[in-house]
C-alpha cells in the first residue's frame, strides 16, 4: 500500500517515476534526473505533502553498475510529520543534474559538497566550487576507484 | 577593505575562514570558506567494519560523542532490523543527556568566553568537568566514549551511579544558577546578544536549520518530539521554542534545555529496570565471555564478527536523532557484506554555517563573534 | 644528536654553520662559567614563561579548554595566557588533526613566530595522523615543522598534557644561547612547493 507521497507523485509524475518502494518505513522514489527541480517544486508546495525541509542531498557510488551515481534527497514535512527519500539516478558519462537551489536555498553547500566528492555537476549552481578539500585537489576521493590512502599533499612530502 | 578572518583565529573554532568586505565596521559581504577538518569519516567507514566505525562517528560532534554513536547504533539497528532491551534503550537515554549537557557546558562557556566574561567560562567548564567524571566511570575516557555498540552497549553503569549523578547535578545547579546571574540580565551581553543574527522562521527552514537555532526562531521541531526513538516518548520534559530568533534567545533555549536534560536524567535513573543490556543475537552481538568460552556457536558468531565484521542485510535506512546541534540523520547503504557500501553523516552545523552571511550582512564586525558562537559550528561535523 | 636540538637533519646542518662560525668564541668562552651560568638563567626564564599559541582544530581543542580551566589548570606552570598572533607567542602548541588544507597555515603561523620558539604537538593526530590514515590528512606534523615534544592520546589526558609540558620545561632549560636562531620550518626549505607559502 502506497503512502500518500508516492501516491501522488506516480500520479501526477508518472512518467518519471522508475521505482518507488518502501523498506524498514522509509519511503523512497527513484525518479528521471530531468524532472527534479519540477518534483521538489510540488513536494514543497502542494497542499497535501508540505515538504518543507530539505534535509540532505547526497550521492552515493554505485561502481560497476550502470548508471553509476545515484544523487539522494531526504526531504520532511513539518506539518504532516512525514519523510520520504528521492534518488536521481546519473550515469557517468553524462554527470550532471539540475540544481535545486531555486526550490530551498539550503541546498547550496550540500550540492557543493557532492561535486567535491563524487564529481556530480550540478546546473544552475551559481558557485560550483570545492568546499570541503582544497582548491587544486585533482580527483574526487569518494568514488570507489579512489584509493583511501593516496597521498596529495598540499606542502610537505608524500608519506 | 576585504579582512581575512583566517582558519586559525580564536573565535572561528579553528576550523573556519571568513572573507569579510567591510565598509568602515559595517559588513558589506561575508564569504564563508570551511573544509579545514576534513578527515575523511565517510571514505575511512567504507574501509572499516560496521563495529569499526564507532570512534571515527566518536570523533563527528566530539562535545557529544555518546549521541553520535547511538545514531549510529539505531540506524544500523533499524537497517537489520532488531531491538535492543529495555534497560540499554533507558541506558541510552541516559548517556546521550548527559552528553548534551556537556555540548551545551561549553558552547555557552565559549562563546561567554569570546564576549569577555572569563568567570562563565570557568563555572561552565568546572560543570563540564563534573558530567565528564560521570561519563569517565562508565566508558573510561572523557571525550571519545565509544560506548554504544550495535545492539547494546559497552558495559553496564557501574555501581553508585545513581548517586554520584545526585551528587553531581546538585552541584551543576548551583553553577548554573551562577551563569545565569552573571550573563542572562547583564547589560553587556544583552546589548551584544539581542536583536544580532536574526533568523526568521520560514527563511531558517528553507536553509534546513534545525535544533536549538530552529526552535530559538519559533518553530517547535524537535526529533525527540516529532519521531520519538529510544525511550523519549515515556519521558516527559518540555521543548524551548524562542521568539526573535536573535542569538539571545539560542543563548535562553540552551540554558532552558540544560535543565530539561538534567530533568530527563533523573526521570530514567528513577525508572531504569533491569534486565540484560545487549540483544541476544550472537551474529551481530557478542555473548559474554562465560558463553564465549563454553559454548561452540559463541564462540563461532564471536570469531566471525571479530574478524569479518557483522554480516548486515543490503538495503539502506536513515534515521535521525537529535544532536545537541540539531537534526543528525545517518543514511547507510549497505550490499551484504561486513563493510557499510555508504555511511553519511547529515551534519546538523553544515546549514546552520552556510546561513551565517544571510545572518551577520549588514551587522558590524564585532556581531560576528556572537552569532558565530552561537551557531556553534564544531569542524569534526561540518567537515567529517 | 646534539643536546637541545630537535633531530632534523636540515636544522643540524644549519646548526653546525653557525656553530662553526661562532666556533671562535666557543672554544674560548664556551664552557666557561659565565656563559653556562648565563645559558641556565635564560633557561630558567624562558621555560616559567611560555606564551601559547594554541593552533586548536578538532577534539583535542576540549581537553585543551579543560588545561586552560579551574581544575587542570595551565597557570601554575607559567604557560597561562594564550597570545593570538604568532609575533607575540613563543610555544605553538599544535592541537588536533592536520589536514592537507590547513598545513601551508600551520607552516605560515611556525615562519611568522620570532625565535626561540618550540612546538608542542598535542594528540595522536598531530603526532603521526591518528588513525586517519587516508588522502585528506597530514600524517605527522614534523614532515612539516620541527617539534620538540610529542604527546600522544586520543584525547589525551590534561595530565598527559601537563607531564609533556614539564619535559618541554626541562629541555627549554638546558638550552644554549649558540641554538638559536634555527630559520625557517624544513619543508619551506625546499623550493618545489605546489603553493607559495
Amino acid at each position: 500500500m502506497d503512502s500518500v507521497t508516492l501516491k501522488k507523485l506516480k500520479e501526477k509524475f508518472s512518467d518519471s517515476i522508475v521505482d518507488t518502494h518502501s523498506f524498514r518505513g522509509d519511503e523512497t522514489a527513484t525518479v528521471k534526473k530531468e524532472k527534479i527541480v519540477d518534483i521538489c517544486k510540488f513536494l514543497r508546495d502542494d497542499n497535501e505533502l508540505l515538504y518543507n525541509f530539505m534535509m540532505d542531498i547526497t550521492a552515493v557510488d554505485y561502481y560497476g553498475r550502470e548508471p553509476r551515481f545515484e544523487v539522494v534527497y531526504h526531504l520532511y514535512s513539518l506539518k504532516y510529520n512525514r519523510r520520504v527519500r528521492i534518488k536521481v539516478p546519473v550515469p557517468e558519462s553524462d554527470c550532471t543534474v539540475d540544481s535545486i537551489i531555486s526550490v530551498w536555498i539550503g541546498a547550496d553547500w550540500f550540492e557543493r559538497e557532492a561535486y567535491d566528492l563524487y564529481g556530480i555537476i550540478f546546473k544552475g549552481h551559481p558557485n560550483l566550487k570545492r568546499i570541503l578539500l582544497y582548491e587544486g585537489f585533482e580527483g574526487h576521493p569518494l568514488r570507489k576507484d579512489y584509493p583511501v590512502k593516496g597521498r596529495q599533499p598540499l606542502i610537505g612530502p608524500k608519506n | 577593505m576585504v579582512i581575512n578572518m583566517g582558519p586559525s583565529h580564536p573565535v572561528t573554532h579553528g576550523t573556519v575562514k571568513f572573507l569579510v568586505t567591510l565598509d568602515g565596521e559595517t559588513i558589506v559581504d561575508f564569504y564563508v570558506e570551511i573544509g579545514y577538518l576534513h578527515r575523511g569519516f565517510e571514505k575511512m567507514c567504507e574501509n572499516s567494519t560496521w563495529e569499526q566505525v564507532f570512534p571515527y562517528t566518536d570523533r563527528l560532534n566530539y562535545l557529544s560523542p555518546i549521541i553520535n554513536n547511538v545514531g549510529y547504533a539505531l540506524a544500523v539497528e533499524k537497517l537489520i532490523g532488531i531491538d535492543t532491551p529495555e534497560r540499554c534503550k533507558y541506558i541510552r537515554v541516559i548517556t546521550s543527556e548527559l552528553s548534551r549537557m556537556a555540548d551545551h557546558y561549553t558552547n555557552i562557556a565559549a562563546s561567554a568566553l569570546e564576549l569577555g566574561a572569563l568567570t562563565a567560562f570557568l563555572y561552565f567548564v568546572e560543570a563540564r568537568e563534573l558530567v565528564w567524571d560521570l561519563l569517565e566511570s562508565f566508558c573510561g575516557a572523557r571525550l571519545t566514549s565509544n560506548y554504544i555498540r550495535i545492539g547494546g552497549l559497552k558495559n553496564d553503569l557501574p555501581d553508585g551511579f545513581k548517586e554520584d549523578t545526585k551528587e553531581v547535578f546538585k552541584r551543576c545547579r548551583e553553577l548554573w544558577v551562577d551563569v545565569d546571574k552573571l550573563l542572562t540580565k547583564n547589560r553587556i551581553f544583552l546589548d551584544r546578544m539581542r536583536d544580532i543574527g536574526i533568523m526568521p522562521p520560514d527563511e531558517a527552514i528553507a536553509w534546513g536549520f534545525t535544533g536549538p537555532c530552529l526552535r530559538a526562531s519559533g518553530v517547535a521541531y524537535d526529533v525527540r518530539k516529532a519521531n520519538p526513538y529510544l525511550v523519549y516518548d515515556q519521558m516527559n520534559f518540555e521543548i524551548p521554542i524562542g521568539e526573535k530568533g536573535d542569538n539571545f534567545d539560542r543563548y535562553l533555549v540552551r540554558m532552558e534545555e540544560l535543565n530539561q536534560s538534567m530533568r530527563i536524567v533523573e526521570q530514567a535513573l528513577e525508572e531504569l529496570p533491569s534486565g540484560p543490556i545487549n540483544v541476544d543475537i550472537p551474529e551481530y552481538r557478542w555473548q559474554s565471555k562465560d558463553d564465549i568460552y563454553t559454548k561452540i556457536e559463541s564462540l563461532i558468531f564471536h570469531f566471525k564478527t571479530v574478524t569479518g565484521g557483522i554480516r548486515v542485510p543490503p538495503g539502506e535506512v536513515y534515521f535521525p536523532v537529535e544532536g545537541a546541534n540539531g537534526e543528525l540523520g545517518f543514511y547507510l547503504v549497505s550490499d551484504g557484506n561486513g563493510k557499510p557500501y555508504k555511511c553519511r553523516v547529515r551534519p546538523p552545523c553544515f546549514p546552520l554555517t552556510a546561513a551565517m552571511p544571510r545572518m551577520v550582512k549588514g551587522a558590524l564586525i564585532a556581531d560576528i563573534v556572537p552569532t558565530f558562537d552561537m551557531v556553534h559550528m564544531i569542524g569534526g561535523e561540518c567537515d567529517r | 644528536m646534539e643536546e637541545g636540538g630537535t633531530g632534523m637533519g636540515i636544522i643540524n646542518s644549519q646548526q653546525s654553520a653557525v656553530g662553526s662560525l661562532q666556533s671562535g668564541e666557543e672554544q674560548v668562552l664556551g664552557s666557561s662559567v659565565l656563559l653556562t651560568k648565563l645559558d641556565e638563567i635564560i633557561g630558567w626564564g624562558r621555560k616559567y614563561s611560555f606564551f601559547l599559541y594554541p593552533f586548536v582544530t578538532a577534539c583535542c581543542g576540549m581537553e585543551f579548554m579543560s588545561l586552560a580551566g579551574p581544575r587542570y589548570d595551565l597557570d601554575r606552570f607559567g604557560s597561562a595566557l594564550p597570545r593570538f598572533s604568532p609575533r607575540q607567542a613563543d610555544l605553538l602548541f599544535v592541537v588536533g588533526t592536520i589536514s592537507h588544507k590547513q598545513a601551508p597555515i600551520l607552516v605560515k603561523i611556525y615562519n611568522q613566530m620570532t625565535e626561540p620558539k618550540w612546538v608542542f604537538s598535542f594528540g595522536v593526530c598531530a603526532t603521526s595522523g591518528g588513525f586517519y590514515d587516508n588522502y585528506a590528512t597530514v600524517q605527522g606534523i614534523d614532515t612539516l615543522i620541527p617539534v620538540d615534544v610529542y604527546v600522544p592520546g586520543c584525547p589525551p589526558r590534561p595530565e598527559m598534557v601537563i607531564d609533556g609540558l614539564l619535559k618541554l620545561q626541562q629541555k627549554v632549560a638546558k638550552e644554549k644561547w649558540s641554538d638559536w636562531p634555527r630559520g625557517e620550518a624544513p619543508v619551506t626549505q625546499n623550493q618545489n612547493l605546489k603553493i607559495k607559502i
